[in-house]
Formats: C-alpha cells, structure tokens, sequence
C-alpha cells in the first residue's frame, strides 16, 4: 500500500475548556481530494492548523507523508501549503508582490521569482490586477491570488480551508476546476467544506466530523447512502397542515421527515438511488389528492443537516463556537 | 482606496492547458539562506512603507515635536539659552524619540499576526526568526530617518557637534544597533498581548520612567541620591553617554562597551523569548 499523504491517530487540542480536536483519526490517501465535512465548530480549521504545523497537538500523533507535524515540522512544511479560510496573502501589497515576496522566501533568484509571479498571474486571469493592492479585489480574485500563491512550488499536499465560503456560485466554480486541475496533476488537497455538495463533486473520500472526532468515513457514495441520496424540499400554504403533510410524506417515502424551522417546510429523505425523481412525484401526488397546497418543492441532494440528522440524531451545530480556533 | 472592483470585461475562465503548465514542476530552488529570508521580510517592511506613508508621521513629527518643545521649554532656565542647552540636549532628545518609536513594532506585530498572511509565513520552510528581523530591519530604516530629521532640526537651530561627521554618524550608529536590540522587547510584547491596545499601554508604562528618569533632559548630579541611583542605571543614560561622547569627539569606549554588551543581552533575551512566542502563537 502507499504511504499516506495524512495519518492522524488520536490526534487532541484543547482550547481552554474546549476540546476542539478530540481524538482524530486520519488516513489520507496520497493523490486525490480528501474532504473534511463538518460545521463550524466541529474543529476542522484546528486540525488543518495542526497538520500544518501552525499549531501544536496537545496529545495523539500525525505525520505528513511520513515526516511528523511537531519533530519534523520542517520537512513537513517543505511539502505543503496552506490556504486559510482568511486570505493568506498580504492585503496591502499588489498582487504581484505578494507573488514575488513569496517566490523570494521559497528561494527563487529576483529574476526567476519575478517570472514565476508573472507566469501564475497570467494563469489565474489576475494580469490586469496585478500592480493593485490585493484589499481592491474582488471575493474570487483573493481566492485565487491565494490559491496562486500555494502552488509557487507546486505542494505535494495543499490545503484548502473552506475555500469557497463566502464566494458567488460563479466564483466558487471556478475553485473547483482550479481544484480538479491542481489534483489530476499529482498534489494531493485536503479540502474542508461545510456543503455535501462541495465534497460530493470534488472528493474521493470523505470524513465527517463533529465535536473533534470522524463520525462517519467513506466515498462520497457509501456516505449518502447510509444519509439517503437525496431529499425533497416542500413548502406549503398553510402551516397547519403540516402534521397531516408529514404523515402523508412518511408514509409515502418511508423515511423520517424533518420539520424545519419554518412553520411551512419539510424535508424528506428519499431513498435511493435510481428513482427518486419518481417517489418525489409520487408523495407530491399524495399531498395533492389529500388537498394540501403545496406552494414550492424541490429535489436535492441531503444538506449538511440532514447528514448530521442521519449520522448523529442531532442536527449540525451552527453556533459560532469555533472564535477559538 | 476602498473600492472593491468586481470583474468587469471577461469573467475568468480556468483554463486546463494554462494552468497546468504553470504546475509543471519546475526543480524546486534551494530554501533560502537565513540573511536571504531576512533581507527579503526587510523588504517586504520597504513596501508597508511605500503603501502606508502615514506610518512615517510617527518618526518625522514626533522627534521634531519633541526636540523644538524641550530646547525652548527648559534652554533658558537649564543652560541660559536655548542654543547652549541644545548641544547637550541634541544627542539626549535623538536617544529618547527614536527609543520611543521603537514601541510601534509591538504594535505592529500585534496587528500584522492576526493576519491570514502570518500563517502562511509560518508554514515557510525558512529560518524562523527572518519574519521577525525582516520587520526589525525596516524599524531601523525608520529610526535612521528619525535620528535624520532631529540631527537636520538640531544643526537648523544652532547644534554645533565637536566630533564632526565622524562622530555624529557613529553617535546615530550606535543608536541604531541599541533600538534594533531593544525594539526585541516590543516584539515580545507583541506577541503576548492580546490587542495593540495593552501593548500601547505596556510601553508607554516601561518608555515614560525609563526615558524621563535618565540623564537627558538634566544632570544627574541635582538630583536627590536615591534618584541618581535609578538614572545612573539607566541603559537610556548609558546610551546617552556615549552617544554625547561620540557627538562631541570623546568617546568614552567604556560605555559604548556595556551599551554594545547590553545590546546582545537583549537581543538573547528577548529573541528568544519573541521565537518562543512565534513558534507557539
């Protein structure tokens, strides 16, 4: 078997009162997207702060393509880099400098360093932009100035903190094919995300955590189908006929259905895969000869709390409680 | 300057071809050399200068503030005239305004550290302390220009130095050397405290007794004894000393001795509490 890009074993960090990594259990396969999938809090960003060598373990082990985080954290950062959930170029100097300032640190002659910014600026559609202040750009352009400025030497092992949180859906496409394009050519990314969908379309594995700890492993494919492979959204006209709408959808569906916040909407898993488009159509038909008004629905892959739903019985924690990574 | 530019014109499209060809691997250079990683955060404190020009008002009107308030505040009454007292004013008032500046790099270390770009500096394979000597080495840039624009004030108003050139440079040049080795205490500084703010409120708690009760505005001699105690143990007096020394042509090789001595104390010290820090943070 090869050697694994990430291993973690009882892998904890403690944050005062918090354990924000509680005993994590890695193998990272070398050459693909890992997805780390959790919500905030869950202690995603402290684990790629730790596999990073930005932070140290308080207990448990992890090594990077061999070489441990703490002892041998130089070798380690030869091999990596890392792109934070904040941009991590500075924001008032041009993009250019940045580039080049980095290029210098990595060890390129002035010459060189300059060509190599000017080489990636070019390929990240950032020339025009490239003589401003990197606090003038636009959400997209920082993600791929930081991205640009993660492969000057291209890593063995890049890390992505949540790259697309906060991106218009435009934007955010274009770091999936940068994505795709950076991996077919043999570096291996751990991405954190808190979407299914974003792990669904670019990871080959994927680990769910919660409270510090893997509660679920597998391909994205063995996931939703211990989740259910999709769901359908309904909203109705009345809300009080939502305890009527939901025995009908159980019934209909077979699986649990989940009342949402809002007094008019449910989601239903549908079992899968194959046909869901038509148990869809068949408990809307239930709903409608039942003479339940049904103003909107739509069919969709299982958001993060349905995963959660599934995996843990509680839904996802959405406090803001991760300040303390 | 705070306008957020959206992309106009053509939306970018990856392209596989491009992109690809930019992470062909190229053989990966040499890590730089620690004095290649310095100089190169040096220059990335040249640049800070260059976007914020703001940031010099500290080293360029502090000093000069500072130098015309005492010279005609206290010249009469000490000295019996302004110019008498400025030739022995000069070299003290240089001592105390670039020591004083030297506490912005506490500050500006807090700030710069919260930033996303320190982690990436941190996941560098590079000699770990450059980041901290590239800020240091900008900081000396603008003590020079400050120790600059006080001698330039000082000449203006009558500051006639016996030591000549020679002198006065190698007066600014140990200056210079003293501030790069206290400005360690302030990166300490700047990496324990939690906000800019109680870093401003810690120096100033260490800058105001140290600068004021030293040998710069009067001579320690009209002081009470248990004081003279106190500023006759300054490092501030000590660097005083032999900058005046060095100003006026008699350099007294015995404090130059133990502010050079102390200087590397401090940079021990307090470098490698400030790496402690950084390698924690």
């Amino acid at each position: 078997m090869p050697e694994p890009a990430i291993q973690t074993s009882g892998l904890v960090k403690v944050f005062g009162d918090t354990r924000a990594v509680d005993g994590l259990d890695l193998s990272v396969p070398a050459g693909a997207v890992y997805g780390v999938l959790g919500p905030n809090g869950a202690g995603k960003t402290t684990a790629v702060r730790m596999l990073a060598t930005l932070l140290r373990p308080d207990g448990g082990e992890a090594t990077v393509f061999g070489h441990d985080v703490v002892r041998e954290a130089d070798a380690v950062r030869s091999r990596v880099s890392l792109t934070g959930q904040y941009a991590s170029v500075d924001e008032e100097m041009t993009g250019s400098e940045n580039l080049i300032l980095l290029a210098r640190l990595l060890g390129h002659r002035k010459p060189a360093a300059r060509e190599r910014a000017a080489e990636l600026l070019e390929a990240f559609g950032l020339t025009e932009a490239a003589g401003r202040q990197v606090k003038t750009y636009s959400g997209g352009m920082r993600r791929r100035i930081d991205i640009a400025a993660s492969i000057l030497n291209t890593p063995d092992l890049l890390f992505l903190d949540e790259p697309t949180t906060g991106l218009d859906p435009r934007s955010r496409n274009q770091v999936w094919d940068i994505v795709r394009i950076v991996v077919a050519h043999g570096t291996t990314v751990l991405l954190t995300t808190q979407y299914l969908e974003e792990a669904d379309r670019l990871a080959q594995r994927i680990a769910v955590i919660d409270h510090g700890r893997v509660i679920a492993e597998g391909t994205p494919g063995e996931l939703k189908s211990s989740v259910g492979s999709g769901s359908i959204h309904v909203r109705l006209r009345d809300a009080a006929e939502r305890p009527e709408a939901e025995r009908l959808l159980t019934e209909a569906l077979d699986t649990p259905v989940y009342l949402e916040a809002d007094p008019v909407a449910l989601t239903a898993r549908i079992n899968g895969p194959g046909d869901e488009a038509a148990q869809a159509a068949r408990a809307l038909g239930r709903l409608a000869s039942a003479g339940i008004v049904v103003d909107d629905f739509s069919l969709g892959q299982p958001s993060l709390d349905e995963v959660f739903l599934a995996l843990t019985d509680h839904p996802a924690t959405t406090a803001a409680d991760e300040a303390a990574a | 300057m705070s306008t957020t530019t959206t992309e106009t014109a053509t939306p970018y499209a990856p392209a596989a071809e491009t992109l690809a060809s930019v992470l062909a691997p190229t053989a990966r250079p040499p890590r730089p050399s620690a004095w290649s990683a310095s100089m190169t955060f040096g220059w990335r404190s040249m640049l800070k200068i260059k976007h914020v020009p703001e940031q010099l008002f500290d080293v360029t009107a502090f000093p000069i503030m500072m130098t015309l308030m005492f010279t005609y505040l206290f010249g009469g009454a000490l000295a019996g005239s302004p110019t008498e007292y400025l030739q022995f004013l000069l070299p003290g008032i240089m001592v105390t305004s670039v020591v004083m500046i030297t506490m912005y790099t506490g500050v500006e270390v807090n700030k710069d550290i919260e930033k996303g770009v320190f982690d990436r500096f941190r996941t560098l394979p590079i000699w770990r302390p450059s980041t901290m000597v590239g800020y240091l080495l900008g900081d000396v840039l603008r003590y020079f220009m400050a120790s600059t624009v006080i001698l330039l004030i000082g000449l203006l108003l009558g500051f006639r130095p016996s030591g000549g050139i020679t002198g006065v440079l190698g007066g600014i040049a140990l200056l210079l050397v003293f501030s790069f080795a206290f400005s360690w205490l302030w990166t300490m500084f700047g990496l324990l405290m939690r906000n800019e703010k109680s870093v401003m409120g810690v120096s100033m708690l260490v800058m105001m007794p140290l600068t004021f009760l030293s040998n710069v505005y009067v001579d320690p001699a009209t002081m009470p004894g248990w004081l003279q105690v106190f500023v006759n143990a300054s490092p501030i007096s000590h660097l005083v000393t032999s900058v005046r020394s060095l100003m006026g042509g008699t350099p007294d090789m015995g404090e130059i001795t133990w502010v050079l001595v102390s200087s590397a104390v401090l940079v021990v010290v307090f470098g490698t509490l400030t790496m402690r820090l950084y390698n924690r943070k």
